[in-house]
Order: structure tokens, then sequence, then C-alpha cells
């Protein structure tokens, strides 16, 4: 009886697992009625609520951009706040159809956990913050300095290669939570901040005096974040990765959420490929063929989702830099739609 | 009796009646008897002054003096020496009252507050009569009726689905729900503890020591994470009431032994005097035991809610947004980063959970000296 009703719950176990594995994740999410996105419980700018307790930022907007093209309809998604240890299995286990978290595409990632990622739609790096009243104009001046840092991330280990490398002396001065990080900053207990620059820009505003520091230039290294779908579902794979592309190439096209309905006119071939006046693109993700037209109309192209959560005009004051287009000088590059 | 013995003098009427000397009534003779009556006192007193004085100018600096009340974003608070943001959390109210509920649904949640209140008033006021059809409108219609207006999916209401329920609704949820249930429950596993039955009594040990022997934040984990591997593909059970079901057989676990301590300091001739009555069991308990033992754990029974109420911010580590949860999630808002933001958040969430706990501890005392027959020395 004991063994039986093991056995019985480990065939279930299984057959829960494969099902959510094989199954055609556009058909459930149509029958469904919704996308359900994890993000993350809340990182500025990237996902965090407003005022009125909506999900707003960079990550979200890709979801509700891939429920537009997949429904015509951006409200169409739900959002899971997960932890940054429960992310993977809830997107294993098909609670969620997208992780967009701040996930760092890596190596590991990508091949040992059953995952795809779909694309990069923020590339992120570790840098520094200074009081401006050091006087530094690059990370190569700050041998000697003690460093702020979280304990047990790749941050404190990034810092260690670095400092190395460059022959430069150093001490860490390693908190576990930002908060406390922070305030040992502010405090003047160490001399430099270090975490991913989009961390710094947050962490920035919550300073005594924002203006009296100064983020290096020196990226050290590399953290491509980007959403993230199971292994083993191409069609789904596709959808997220060229609802990315199609926010990019509309930015690239000068194609916006302001001049959608103009675009739907235009006499470029490119324009009309895109926006499902011409051909049929769509059809052959599954969709209907004014998919990205949905994106954009709904959602925006990317630039305009970065200047919303972001950019220059946002609290984070975050440049392009490496999330320019790539005619601009950075790296936000897609494959034409043709 | 000449009129040549004046120099004697003799008092023929009384003196009228002088008020106590200034030091020994009033104001000045109550600070002279209770802080400066010998050397210690006066020490203390003096040094309670400082604790005071240290701990309330900079709390009180930090929420009025330098206190940010208007803004309509994190400029207004991103100012030198800056206090709490109130700005911050004034604009964050509703977030942190309701959290992602729909907008145009919030009046659902305020008529179900509204109507709780209603009906828990006339309760909590022992001279209002009718209290049997009160209590079953509070305990039987109330939570049918909060239940459909809440949730929805009757009379046209639109379905609003839990995962968006947060704030305090949720925490005063939890808390309600845990609170009513594990009264009832608690008396029973109480009972059965203490029954001669050897399968209630084994039964009511077992839960018991099972509930009490493991952390709430496990029981949470549990239910959140173990639970749905259980459960057959497609079959969801929804989040907040397994945390509510946990909850509740949690706390229930505790109120047993509370209750059970009262009955304990029950004398066995009140037992036996019940039972030469012929009252049968439950009404040898229900009149005569009962009410005696749970007025002598009046303090724990209210130990307990308090207890309760406080846990219930551990759903966060589920991924619920309870009124800590939303306090906290609004720190991420870069609209309103500042140096004081989480700062402010906590202060006010402290601020509401002592108001709550406050009066829960205040109307236990009243219940106390109300029900009061001469047991308390």
């Amino acid at each position: 009886m004991k063994v039986l009703s093991r056995v019985a719950l480990g065939a279930l176990v299984a057959a829960g697992f494969a099902t959510s594995a094989s199954a055609a994740t556009l058909d459930d999410i149509k029958k469904k009625g919704h996308v359900q996105c994890g993000v993350s419980q809340g990182l500025p700018g990237f996902s965090n609520t407003d005022d009125s307790g909506k999900w707003t930022g960079i990550d979200v907007d890709l979801c509700r951009a891939v429920a537009a093209a997949v429904f015509g309809d951006a409200t169409k998604v739900k959002f899971t706040p997960l932890s940054a240890k429960e992310r993977f299995t809830a997107l294993q286990s098909g609670e969620v159809d997208i992780l967009s978290r701040n996930t760092t595409w890596t190596m590991g990632r990508d091949t040992a956990l059953g995952l795809n990622f779909a694309g990069v739609n923020y590339y992120d790096g570790q840098g520094f913050m200074v009081p401006k009243k050091l006087n530094v104009k690059s990370a190569l001046e700050l041998g000697g300095a003690s460093v702020c840092t979280n304990t047990g991330t790749t941050t404190e280990l990034n810092v260690a290669d670095y400092f190395r490398s460059n022959n430069m002396k150093y001490e860490v001065v390693a908190f576990e939570k930002a908060d406390e990080v922070v305030a040992a900053y502010d405090a003047g207990r160490c001399d430099v901040y270090t975490t991913d620059r989009s961390g710094l820009a947050a962490q920035r505003l919550k300073l005594s005096k924002a203006d009296d520091h100064v983020v290096l230039p020196e990226i050290i290294s590399k953290e491509p974040l980007g959403p993230v779908v199971r292994q083993g579902d191409d069609q789904w794979f596709n959808i997220v990765k060229w609802t990315h592309f199609a926010m990019v190439n509309a930015e690239e096209m000068g194609v916006s959420k302001a001049n959608h309905a103009e675009m739907m006119k235009s006499a470029n071939p490119g324009i009309k490929r895109l926006l499902g006046t011409e051909g049929d693109f769509g059809s052959k993700l599954g969709l209907g063929n004014d998919w990205a037209s949905s994106v954009i109309s709904q959602v925006g192209n990317y630039g305009e989702v970065y200047e919303a959560n972001v950019g220059p005009n946002t609290p984070l004051k975050l440049a392009r830099g490496s999330n320019a287009l790539w005619t601009k000088g950075g790296l936000q590059y897609a494959p034409p739609v043709r | 009796m000449s009129s040549n013995t004046t120099e004697a003098f003799v008092r023929t009427d009384f003196l009228p009646q002088q008020t106590a000397p200034v030091s020994e009534h009033g104001i000045v003779g109550w600070v002279m008897k209770n802080l400066f009556s010998s050397p210690l006192n006066i020490l203390q007193t003096l040094v309670g002054i400082g604790l005071l004085y240290l701990i309330i100018t900079p709390l009180f600096r930090f929420g009025i003096t330098n206190a940010v009340w208007e803004g309509a974003d994190r400029t207004a608070c991103a100012i030198d020496h800056v206090g709490a943001c109130w700005a911050m959390v004034k604009a964050k109210f509703p977030q942190y009252m309701y959290f992602q509920y729909p907008i145009d649904e919030r009046w659902r949640v305020d008529l179900v507050g509204l109507v709780g209140l209603v009906l828990l008033i006339p309760m909590l006021i022992p001279f209002v009569p009718l209290k049997k059809t009160n209590a079953i409108l509070l305990l039987v219609i109330y939570p049918v009726f909060a239940f459909i207006l809440l949730y929805g999916g009757w009379f046209g209401l639109p379905i609003v689905e839990t995962p968006v329920w947060g704030g305090l609704m949720v925490t005063l949820v939890i808390a309600v729900v845990g609170i009513v249930a594990s009264l009832p429950l608690g008396i029973l596993f109480a009972l059965g503890r203490r029954s001669d039955m050897p399968l209630v009594r084994s039964v009511s040990i077992a839960f018991i020591e099972f509930w009490r022997g493991i952390p709430l934040i496990t029981v949470l984990f549990m239910s959140s994470v173990l639970l749905p591997l259980f459960l057959p593909e497609g079959v969801t059970f929804d989040k907040l009431l397994r945390a509510l079901i946990g909850v509740a057989l949690f706390s229930s676990a505790y109120m047993a032994e509370t209750i059970r301590g009262g009955l304990q300091a029950i004398p066995k001739g009140q037992y036996e005097g019940a039972q030469a009555l012929g009252l049968s069991y439950w009404k040898m308990m229900n009149l005569i035991v009962l009410p005696q033992a749970i007025k002598h754990v009046i303090p724990g029974i209210v130990n307990s809610f308090i207890a309760l109420f406080k846990d219930t911010t551990l759903v966060l580590i589920i991924g619920m947004f309870d009124l800590l949860g939303a306090i906290q999630t609004s720190f991420t808002d870069p609209k309103w980063a500042t140096e004081t933001q989480d700062e402010t958040g906590y202060l006010f969430a402290a601020l509401i959970f002592w108001v709550f706990c406050f009066a829960m501890s205040r109307y236990s005392i009243f219940m106390e000296n109300k029900l009061h027959t001469g047991h308390k020395r």
C-alpha cells in the first residue's frame, strides 16, 4: 500500500513535469487567456510597482509586448513576482510562461537548466561609484581604496579579479544586504561602491546627496539581461525572441507608439513587412500578421520603453550606452524581418 | 468671666478648612510623591527623562519637524536633512491598503470593511442587546457576504483573483480568519487533550504537538511549495486559501494550549458539582467549566491574537503582499527613491500595526475587568 502510493506519486510528479515541458506553450496560453510572466519582486526601472500598484519597468513591458503579440492586447498578462532563488524552478515547473526578471545570460544557465535565453533586453555590467570630492576620473586610479559591496555575490569576485589584474591594492567592506551597503557608503565607511550599473543608478537616489557622487566609466563585467523560456518549445521561444527584435527593429526604422497610425500607411517595404501590411510573417510564428503592429501601438518600440522606464528623463537617468542601437554605437541589433 | 482676661486667647470657632500644602496635592504633590520622594527615586526620574529625551527628540524631528508632507515625487523629499517622506505614504496609501486590487472594484473592499465594523462594534459593547442575532450575522452570514463581495463571481460582480489582493486588506483577512477559526478549534483540541477517550486524546495531542513543533514559516513554505507537487497537474489550490488554512491550524494549536492552561486552573469540585447536578459533558463544559476557564486566560488568548496578527507578515515569503509586503514593494519605485524612503515606510507600518495591537490589548483589559468576579488579585 505504502509502496503503491509512493509509485503513484512518483508517476504523478513525473507526468506533471513531462507535460509542462513538451506541451505547446502558445496553445496553453491561448486557452487560459493570458501570459503568465515571472518578474522580480522589485528592481527600480526593471519591475517595480507604481503609485497605483501596477507593475511597471523594462522587464514588465517586455511581457506586455509578448501579450500584445499573442492576443493583440497588452493587458492580457499576469505577473508573478519571483525571488532569485525560485525563478528558474517557477519557469521549469510551468508556473510562469516567460521569465523576464533581470536574469544574466550565462553559459551555465543556458546549457544546464533546460532553459533558453530569448535575447538581451538590457546590457548591464558592474561599475563603480565614488564621491565627487575624491576627484577620481577612472577606476584605474582606485588603488588602495576601500570598496563597499555585497557578500557572497559575483560582484565581490569581479572586484577581486579587476583589482588583481590591474595590480592594485584594495580593501573590501562587505555586507549582506544592499541597504546596508548603501548606508555604509553614505556614511563614508568606504571610498567606492560597486554593483551593476543599473543598480548603482537606483541606489544613488537613496544617498543623502545624490549629486555629490559619480559613476565611473569602466565596466568590469558582462551582465546581459534577458527573457528566458523553457527549452523544447521552439515556437514559443521564437515568439518571445521576435517580440524583442520587433521592438528593436521598430526603433531603428523610426516606428513608434506615437507615429504608429501614420506608419501603417508607409510605403517603406521594411516597415510594411514589420507592421504586417505586406507578407505573412506573423502567421509563421503562429500569430496574426498584425503581431508587431500591436506590440508597437500598445507598448512602444525599444527606445520608448527604455526612455519611459530607465532613460535620462526618469529618476534613474541611465544613458543608453551599450543599449543604444547598433547604428548609434550600441549593442542592440535585430535581424531584419524578411 | 470678665473682660480683663482678654490676654488669654481662646478660639471660639473652627478655622476654615485649608487645602493641603502644595507639596501634598495636585500635580506638584503627585510629582513629589511619585517622582522625587527619595534620592533613588530622583535619580531614576532623571535617568528616565534623559532616556525619553534621547528617544523622543530624534523621532519627533524625523517624523514631524523635518518631515515632508506634500509633494508629487522624489524631488520633494530629496533635500538636505530630510525627515520622514510622508508625501510618499500619501501617494502610495491606496496601494498600502489594497495593493493591486482593481481600482474600480475597491468600493467592495470598503463595503466589506464597513459592514464588518457595523457588526463588530455592537458585539464588543456588553450592554447592546440581541447578541445572539448579532453573532449569527457576524460569524455565519458575514463571511459569506465578505467572500462574495471580495472575490466576486455572483450578482454580476467581476471576479477579482487573490493574487492581486494585498495590502492591509490581506493582513486583515488572514488575521480575522485566523482569529475566528483558532478560538473554537483551540477549545475543541484543548478539551480533546484532556478527554478520557484514548483516540480523541491521541489525535488532539498529535495535532497540537505537530503544529507547535514546526515554525509558521515552514508551514507557509510547505503550503505553497510542497503541496502543489502532491496535487494532480492542473489542479490549483488558491495560494491565499492555503495560507489561511495553514495560519488557522497553526494558531489553533497554540490556542489549545492556552485554553488547556485555563482548564487546569478549575478545581475538581466544579466538575464534580456539575456532574452531581446531572449535567451532560457538553452542558458541564458550556455552563460551568469553560466560562471560568476562558475568563482566566483572556490575557493569554489576546496574546495569541496579537502574535497571530503580527505573524501575518510572514506571508510575504510565499509571494503574497500583505501590508508590510506592499510597503516594501514600494521601496523599489524610483519615482520616490530618497534617503528616508525605507525608514518612512517602516515607520508607517509600525504605526498601523501598533494601532491594531494596542486596540486589541486595551479591549482585553476592559473585558478582564468586566468579567472580574473576585478571582483576580
